[in-house]
């Protein structure tokens, strides 16, 4: 007697959510990032406006001068939702975990020669509150910004914040062997000293923002856009060539970061920019403001970091933004 | 005629979705073929795909090798890079 299987298919009736089929269409299924960010935000039906801010619904697309017809428009190429996130990061940190492990047990700190660890506390540090600075700015525009697919980014990029920040921390404690020392002159290095002051200054500033779209071109745009390779691709590279070479490891997170943040940044600006000719003299106009303040702020601490040379860094890595800015047609 | 036909076929999964998508983006001459719970790509000479459009299209690095896990058969000659896979047959 032969048995005959045969494969038999049923056919779903639909392949995704009426939600996501408005947008792909009905024939293919939806990608879980697609599942977890299109149209998830209320649009409508609000029962009570803001008491704080009784003009505004809950949700108002007119906190931001950026006018969009569509806030879903923009998509984050790396397709970033709950657990693509989560376990993205669980890999890197776990990665971290074994280069903090590995320089602890073996005392690499100690070969970083002392005017290097100098450095480090005088510069690196203190970026720890930049750092949360930067967390209170981005969970702000996730508060008050418009459409989960840019919410939800900032959500992420705030939580980054916190983890380099205690990177940072966890870089001082090494140095000291668990003493505070390094982290409360740090805390009054960013609050007293000279060279922190204007950069406190413009961060502190954007805290007080209305426009949440502002707050993302000047904290996530400029002012990391400046930060960031001045920091993290010129001045621990530099430290590493002087005998730190243990700085790379430590900030090993912040470098990879940084250029993944670039992607869904200069994403969210070229839609945004190609909307309308409004939107992009918008995004013109804050960057004239923000870029040369930031520059101005970041003057010191370059000179700090490179001695002499410090002007032209900080000319390149500004080059290197306005060239990024142009591409995605936002002119300065 | 059918001598030099060439397939992949894919399960139907979250993880081989970029796969799936970036073959039928780069071959649009290829037959796709959806069959219970797998994906069948089916082309007469060459199928292929390179690394930049499945990274693209998964928002993340990606290794080639991650194919095999979600890849059920193929048939044709392979040839393959760092950059890119291919199968032929002439």
């Amino acid at each position: 007697m032969s048995l005959n299987i045969s494969a038999k298919e049923v056919k779903p009736l639909r392949v995704n959510y009426g939600y996501v089929a408005r947008r792909i269409g009905d024939e293919r299924p939806a990608s879980r990032y697609q599942e977890a960010i299109c149209d998830v935000q209320p649009t409508a039906n609000f029962h009570y406006p803001p008491t704080w801010e009784p003009e505004k619904q809950l949700y108002d697309p007119s906190r931001t001068a950026i006018v969009m017809q569509d806030w879903y428009a923009f998509n984050d190429p790396r397709q970033y939702y709950y657990s693509s996130y989560v376990s993205a990061r669980a890999r890197q940190q776990e990665s971290m975990e074994n280069n903090f492990a590995l320089i602890e047990k073996n005392r690499l700190t100690d070969s970083i020669p002392a005017a290097l660890q100098d450095q480090v506390r005088q510069l690196l540090i203190p970026l720890r509150h930049y750092e949360y600075g930067a967390n209170m700015n981005n969970q702000d525009i996730c508060h008050r910004g418009y459409g989960t697919a840019i919410t939800a980014a900032a959500s992420f990029n705030g939580f980054d914040r916190i983890g380099m920040a205690q990177y940072l921390s966890r870089i001082a404690l090494l140095l000291d062997e668990n003493e505070e020392t390094t982290l409360v002159a740090a805390r009054n290095a960013w609050l007293e000293s000279e060279v922190w002051q204007p950069l406190r200054h413009a961060m502190e500033d954007t805290f007080v923002l209305d426009d949440w779209f502002e707050i993302l071109l000047a904290q996530n745009v400029i002012m990391d856009g400046l930060i960031y390779p001045l920091i993290y691709e010129r001045f621990v590279p530099a430290l590493a060539a002087q005998g730190g070479n243990v700085l790379l490891m430590l900030t090993q997170f912040m470098d990879e970061w940084h250029k993944e943040n670039l992607r869904w940044t200069q994403q969210l600006l070229k839609v945004t920019a190609a909307e309308s000719d409004a939107n992009a003299r918008q995004l013109g106009e804050w960057s004239q403001h923000w870029l040369p303040r930031t520059e101005q702020a970041l003057q010191g601490l370059a000179q700090l970091a490179f001695s002499d040379n410090g002007a032209q860094q900080l000319a390149e890595v500004k080059t290197e933004l306005l060239a990024r800015l142009a591409k995605q047609g936002v002119k300065v | 005629m059918s001598d030099n036909k060439v397939f992949m076929i894919f399960q139907d999964t979250a993880d081989a979705r970029p796969f799936i998508e970036a073959l039928t983006q780069e071959n649009p001459a290829a037959n796709v073929v959806h069959q219970p719970g797998m994906v069948r790509f089916e082309a007469l000479g060459k199928l292929g795909i390179t690394r930049e459009v499945v990274e693209e299209l998964a928002g993340r690095e990606i290794d080639l090798q991650e194919m095999h896990l979600t890849l059920i058969s193929l048939s044709g000659n392979v040839d393959e890079d760092d950059d890119y896979f291919r199968i032929t047959r002439h």
